[in-house]
């Protein structure tokens, strides 16, 4: 990242005392605004006050209010160098208060035995919680599950640089097969497990079932904890196997023809130069493509819970649909929410690690 | 003057090692291309199967089955129904507008908010406190591995104390936060490729900074911005966990509905069928005539 503005401005801003006044007032004026009527609507809550609001709505707005006052203040106290913090402010304070608020109420959720069903709302139970997770084998079981399915990425990655390889030689009707390859990520999740889960897939009437029985065997796709897994994992790969073909393929167009001619010239057969010319080439993007889509892939959970819901004894559950069932089925939003922390630490952890493991391999070779 | 460059033969006509390539290569593509488009294929049929069909299993209409209304009839949408009042229809159309607005606002709002602090970022120097433009790359780049079951069940108790419980508004915000770090990732990169000469240029003809930008960077970065905002519009057409938990009966969006069918037992496929196709439609057509764009955006951050 460039440090230092790349764009200058010089300009001559006078901001009387009496403007940069009026600036702070006005964010001040709208926290404190804000603060009370929080404070207030928790008073009435508790049942010290009378009146109060039905929801807590208005301080939402109260909010936004304080939120704008700050944006406008930023160009009051200013002046220009106001203005350019304007361009990043919005973001940064959409994604603070979706993001940094809830987390904190999370993390107060998960030490309490919160549970939808039970009136009494949350109560603190210390590290009950985190006892319970240590005994859940289901859990432990779905963090397992998880390392399959990222691993299930390694094979994922090879089919799309063959596919990349493909669509990048010298073929005819190259837009078509693009858009054709593409088409599966276009697909929801949610529509992928209905049309090849529950019934492509179907034991007696499904298409593939009558192709495996052809062959001789009789279809259970969702029977054995093995085979059930390997099915999620490929309509997984189905729908975005394609994502990383586009990456690859937009890596492989970037490369410097020069190099791969050269070492055609040199007599490099089509494998060799791809092992020693192409591929080391294209580690950074493989790697890039590799990472966002383990990324992506910690994320998976519409299709198990669309087709198996974690079945058969919990063979494919990956954590978010585990921890989602926990919460339908159970409504335990305390220890779900628990699990979810211990997740995101976990999920933290591994990605450093992998970025730092991988960061090496990221710079293009000299 | 053939000759000068025939130095030997085999260089001349195509081999039979080049056919034998050739056809490897076409196999390949064709095996890859039925993968991908028999399931889109099987739905689409399907839609227009009866029982029987379903049970003998068909395949290709007007040869070994003949195409009924059937599956559409029961979303409403079928010659016979079109003209007459249907509340199956009206329930479709519903989900069908729930997702429409949803996803277009918060994609909307996403390369909005999105554009802009990757201008920022790639144009000035910023300190928040201890934070400098790289840790606020990051920090919003982060975002991205913040798996949603987290947020889910804090959103879910905040959003019923806010009242945002069930409306598209508390789907559209979430939704932004979703794809916002996509954006931010793509529009950096599309920025960084404008040179900065052009904003020079409109300083110095008087323009101030926000000037500058709306008239001559957004224009240039325009075909980015195109590209962010329909991969937004895919994910968040296609998103199913935050819908399912955090909607209930008034803003239920389509990949909810559609969920909420299979678990059914028999076989009224043809349904089924009708409604993923009819949910899937959308996005097919996106993809096919704005599959440029989709390329153009995925490509963006991985080559640099």
């Amino acid at each position: 990242m460039i440090e230092g503005d790349l764009l200058h401005t010089v300009t001559r801003d006078h901001i009387s005392d009496q403007r940069k006044l009026f600036g702070k007032l006005l964010v001040w004026v709208t926290a404190l605004f804000g603060l009370s009527l929080a404070a207030w609507q928790f008073a009435y809550e508790t049942g010290r006050v009378e009146g109060g609001f039905d929801t807590w709505r208005p301080i939402l707005y109260a909010y936004m209010l304080w939120a704008t006052a700050l944006c406008a203040s930023q160009v009051i106290v200013n002046g220009e160098k106001g203005k350019r913090t304007l361009f990043v402010l919005p973001a940064a304070l959409f994604v603070i208060s979706l993001v940094v608020f809830p987390l904190l109420f999370a993390l107060y959720i998960s030490f309490t035995d919160w549970n939808l069903a039970s009136p009494d709302g949350p109560q603190p139970n210390g590290w009950a919680n985190v006892r319970e997770m240590w005994n859940d084998s289901f859990y432990w079981n779905a963090l397992i599950n998880m390392v399959y399915y990222v691993l299930a990425v390694m094979v994922e990655y090879i089919i799309a640089f063959s596919l990349a390889l493909l669509l990048n030689a010298q073929i005819r009707a190259r837009k078509f097969f693009r858009v054709v390859f593409l088409l599966p990520l276009m697909l929801s999740p949610v529509a992928v497990s209905w049309m090849i889960g529950k019934s492509m897939l179907e034991v007696r009437f499904g298409p593939i079932s009558r192709l495996v029985r052809e062959f001789g065997i009789e279809p259970s796709f969702f029977g054995t904890p093995e085979i059930a897994r390997f099915m999620i994992m490929a309509m997984d790969a189905w729908t975005f196997i394609p994502f990383m073909m586009i990456m690859l393929l937009a890596g492989l167009q970037a490369l410097p023809s020069e190099v791969i001619e050269a070492s055609k010239v040199d007599g490099a057969t089509g494998w060799q130069s791809f092992k020693e010319v192409i591929f080391p080439l294209m580690l950074p993007v493989s790697v890039t493509a590799i990472v966002i889509r383990i990324i992506f892939k910690l994320k998976l959970a519409d299709i198990i819970i669309t087709v198996t819901s974690g079945g058969p004894g919990g063979a494919t559950d990956s954590v978010t649909s585990f921890i989602f069932r926990e919460y339908r089925d159970r409504s335990n939003v305390g220890y779900g929410t628990l699990l979810a922390i211990v997740y995101l630490i976990l999920i933290i952890i591994f990605v450093t690690a992998l970025l730092k493991l991988v960061s090496r391999w990221m710079e293009r070779p000299s | 003057m053939t000759a000068i460059f025939k130095d030997h033969d085999k260089g001349a006509e195509p081999g039979g090692k080049w056919w034998m390539s050739r056809i490897a290569i076409y196999t390949a593509l064709f095996f890859w291309a039925v993968i991908c488009l028999f399931p889109i294929y099987w739905t689409f049929t399907t839609s227009f199967k009866l029982a029987p069909d379903v049970m003998r299993g068909n395949m290709v209409p007007w040869w070994d089955f003949t195409p009924r209304w059937k599956g559409w009839e029961s979303i409403g949408f079928s010659p016979r129904l079109i003209g007459e009042v249907s509340t199956v229809r009206d329930e479709f159309l519903k989900r069908f507008w729930n997702s429409t607005i949803v996803s277009l606002s918060a994609s909307t709002l996403a390369v909005v908010l999105g554009s802009l602090a990757a201008y920022g970022l790639s144009r000035f120097n910023y300190r928040f406190g201890f934070m400098r433009n790289s840790d606020i790359s990051f920090f919003f780049l982060s975002q991205m591995i913040l798996p949603p079951v987290v947020l889910a069940l804090p959103f879910l108790v905040l959003y019923k104390s806010l009242a945002l419980l069930d409306t598209r508004i508390g789907l559209i915000l979430l939704y932004t936060l979703m794809v916002l770090p996509i954006v931010i990732w793509i529009m950096r990169d599309q920025f960084q490729s404008i040179p900065i000469e052009l904003e020079e240029a409109a300083l110095v003809d008087g323009l101030g900074i926000w000037g500058a930008f709306l008239q001559i960077v957004v224009p240039i970065a325009l075909p980015g911005m195109v590209a962010a905002f329909i991969l937004s519009l895919v994910l968040c057409w296609n998103e199913y966990f935050f819908a399912a938990l955090l909607t209930a009966t008034n803003s239920t969006t389509l990949p909810v509905m559609v969920a909420s069918q299979t678990g059914s037992q028999g076989i009224n496929w043809w349904s089924m069928a009708a409604l993923s196709a009819a949910a899937i439609m959308p996005l097919i057509l996106v993809a096919i005539f704005l599959e440029k764009y989709i390329i153009k955006g995925m490509a963006a951050g991985a080559v640099k």
